[in-house]
């Protein structure tokens, strides 16, 4: 089993056996995954790892990352438990568990370079700088969340920060991520793409036809697959044929790389070296980054598909608690520190949720507003 | 003014307006070295080469969502399918992203795209290249769906499609490529989006044609008037959004309507037009709505049965004949 722990981020894909079997079903399968002393010195060996990315980083760096992954976690606590008081409603999925896949791969582009991802999407919108306000007003559908209450959820957007949303048809916003960054090519700009999906957007036609176009046409895209191991109540073991999806970058000549999406420092080490390939070569890559969400597939998933043993073993790999802890141990961190930060996004989601109560229910007529850029009266 | 072909009347609209913006680009199947399928894009690779003229693998889906995500960024493409057939596998990128795009970002977001190519019947290629699609594309709200009928309508409207800031579905018909017409040489000639036109004024009966029915519904208006019949045709040409006003009035004047349509005739726009009369002149009818549609049944292979399946004069003429109780 030790050769496909996804404990070393460096670990090439070609050098992943294929006999991947990380997800499970039944206690007993569980429990042939990771004993507890496996764990603790996979914890340990973790953050061994993650010391020398730790001495390598600014510490300002690192709390900014500490600072993302402990917002967006706290805002998914809050969506929660506003979904069950019925404020929010519809879909809703929450990315607890894998705030350092966004938070570390985002933290290695530009500004002005562009994201898109699937409907598990408000890590992804904080992370690239979208305001807590906006999103949250947009989950309770108020005219003055970021889609003027008319996405929700699964369809946040914001042009301003170039977040091009939020798409809710398993895999649909690959070929638009590549169009974006068939845009930027054709333009002359250097700016980078990343699209983020999850593994079971890797069996939809729309991944094979963009990675083929992408490669073929040089497109700098990032496409970075949040392995989180189920499509909804599916494990990849019983969903993909050949489970190492990083080694499907082959099926097109492409760069990949397999990454331990729970070390924030090693998914923003990974981005930068597909992103300077991106920019410089204008030549994709696929991340497939190993990750797992705590909660269900969404806020309706009651979730009998894994059992609590599985969830709890992969909260001890916990990605904050990883980075925190590794900045404690390099004297980067303490306790008044921690207490900062958690008051700070205690403040801005109170903000948050303050700003979507007292915003107004978007007006009857926005019903027909935005139907058409150019509307022709008939 | 010159007499050119649909399919040069295509060429000059697309050639045109890629000199004009250099925000428009052409991709698809067989565009550039092959000089497409049917050859629409005759000499525009020569002209712009293959950064802006685009051969894609055979990935539908793919490059129909590529273009989306461009036009997401403000390039404005010419996604071209082979055949409207083939466009069946980029639904999801047409109905679930294009067409919501601008609406569920809060209007962030415009899509202003063309996908383009030929609809309905060619020329005994069975059942699954002779569709005409274009009541699935007009259901949805967000896409516009226009077929024109003549070259000149054809050019004017193509250059309309490739300026509006909405996806358009614009469908051409395979058995029209080669029919030629009068067409302006003007760059600055358009037809806007959503005007319908009347190709021929009657006062008896109002025959509603689009695409490949109204050269053949001008055909039975010919025959018709020689027994007395005088027929007014009207083109939608914009099947979304539609020139209904136009429709209605000419059917408040001749009181009986006939509508005449390649496709099937279940839920399909023949429907919709015929609903919209009898809920906005219900009054003026002296007779029902009568729809003459392609077959309920796949299109055959067989040449026999597949001149059964798609309307034509005769039948045209027997359902006027019906509408004005002289059959």
């Amino acid at each position: 089993m030790s050769s496909r722990k996804p404990s070393n981020s460096r670990q090439q894909a070609d050098e992943v056996t294929s006999s991947v079997a990380t997800t499970a079903v039944t206690e007993q399968e569980a429990s042939d995954l990771l004993t507890a002393e496996e764990l603790h010195a996979e914890h340990e060996q973790r953050k061994e790892d993650q010391k020398g990315r730790i001495e390598a980083t600014d510490r300002e760096l690192l709390l900014h990352l500490l600072y993302q992954m402990v917002l967006i976690r706290r805002f998914e606590e809050k969506a929660a438990e506003a979904y069950s008081l019925g404020k929010i409603g519809g879909f809703c999925h929450l990315y607890i568990g894998q705030e350092a896949v966004a938070v570390g791969a985002i933290s290695a582009i530009r500004p002005d370079d562009y994201v898109i991802t699937s409907y598990r999407d408000h890590g992804h919108a904080l992370a690239k700088g979208m305001s807590a306000e906006e999103i949250m007003a947009e989950l309770y559908g108020k005219a003055g969340g970021c889609s003027a209450g008319k996405g929700g959820s699964m369809h946040l957007f914001d042009a301003s920060v170039n977040f091009l949303g939020g798409h809710a048809i398993v895999g649909g916003q690959i070929p638009l991520a590549t169009g974006i960054a068939f845009a930027t090519k054709y333009r002359n700009e250097d700016k980078v793409t990343l699209c983020f999906f999850g593994e079971a957007a890797v069996n939809q036609g729309s991944f094979n036809e963009s990675l083929n176009m992408a490669q073929l046409w040089k497109l700098p895209c990032v496409y970075i697959c949040e392995n989180n191991q189920y499509g909804m109540g599916t494990s990849l073991a019983r969903a993909m044929s050949l489970q190492d999806i990083a080694r499907k970058a082959c099926a097109y000549g492409m760069a990949s790389e397999f990454v331990d999406g729970m070390d924030v420092l090693a998914v923003r080490e990974a981005t930068l070296r597909a992103v300077e390939r991106a920019r410089t070569e204008s030549l994709p890559t696929l991340l497939e980054v190993r990750t797992y969400r705590y909660m269900g597939h969404s806020m309706s998933d009651p979730g009998n598909y894994r059992t609590r043993a599985e969830i709890e073993r992969y909260q001890q790999r916990d990605p904050i608690k990883l980075l925190s802890a590794s900045m404690r141990e390099k004297g980067l961190l303490d306790d008044e520190t921690m207490k900062q930060i958690e008051q700070r996004v205690h403040e801005e989601i109170e903000r948050a949720v303050r700003f979507a109560e007292e915003s107004p229910l978007p007006a009857p007529e926005e019903l027909y507003t935005d139907v058409y850029a150019n509307p022709i009266k008939s | 003014m010159p007499l050119i072909t649909m399919r040069e009347a295509l060429n000059q609209a697309l050639r045109e307006e890629m000199r004009r913006d250099e925000s428009v680009f052409l991709m698809g199947e067989e565009v550039g070295a092959y000089e497409g399928a049917y050859k629409v894009s005759r000499g525009l690779l020569a002209e712009f080469g293959p950064k802006r003229v685009i051969d894609t693998p055979i990935s539908e889906l793919g490059f129909a969502g590529l273009g989306v995500g461009a036009a997401m960024v403000g390039l404005r493409p010419v996604i071209e399918f082979m055949t409207f057939n083939f466009s069946i596998l980029a639904t999801d990128q047409i109905i679930n992203s294009a067409a919501k795009m601008l609406y569920m970002s809060g209007g962030q977001f415009k899509i202003p795209i063309v996908f383009r190519g030929p609809n309905g019947s060619a020329y005994q290629v069975s059942s699954q290249h002779s569709q005409a699609l274009e009541s699935w594309y007009a259901h949805f709200p967000g896409l516009k769906v226009v077929m024109p009928s003549t070259p000149a309508d054809a050019k004017g409207l193509l250059k309309s499609a490739i300026r509006d800031d909405d996806p358009v579905i614009f469908m051409e018909q395979e058995r029209m490529y080669g029919m030629k017409g009068e067409v302006p040489e003007d760059e600055d000639f358009i037809i806007p989006l959503g005007v319908a036109d009347i190709k021929r004024e009657g006062t008896d009966v109002t025959i509603v044609a689009r695409s490949l029915m109204v050269p053949v519904a001008l055909r039975a208006a010919e025959e018709l008037e020689k027994e007395g019949i005088s027929c007014e045709v009207i083109d939608p040409r914009t099947i979304r959004p539609l020139d209904i006003e136009t429709i209605v009035n000419s059917v408040k004047k001749t009181n009986r309507v006939v509508i005449a349509e390649e496709s099937h005739p279940f839920c399909g726009v023949g429907a919709e037009i015929s609903a919209e009369i009898i809920e906005r002149a219900f009054d003026y009818l002296d007779a029902p709505p009568r729809r003459v549609s392609g077959a309920d049944a796949p299109m055959p292979y067989a040449k026999n049965l597949e001149a059964l399946a798609i309307p034509d004069v005769q039948r045209i003429v027997a359902a006027v004949r019906e509408v004005t109780y002289t059959a």
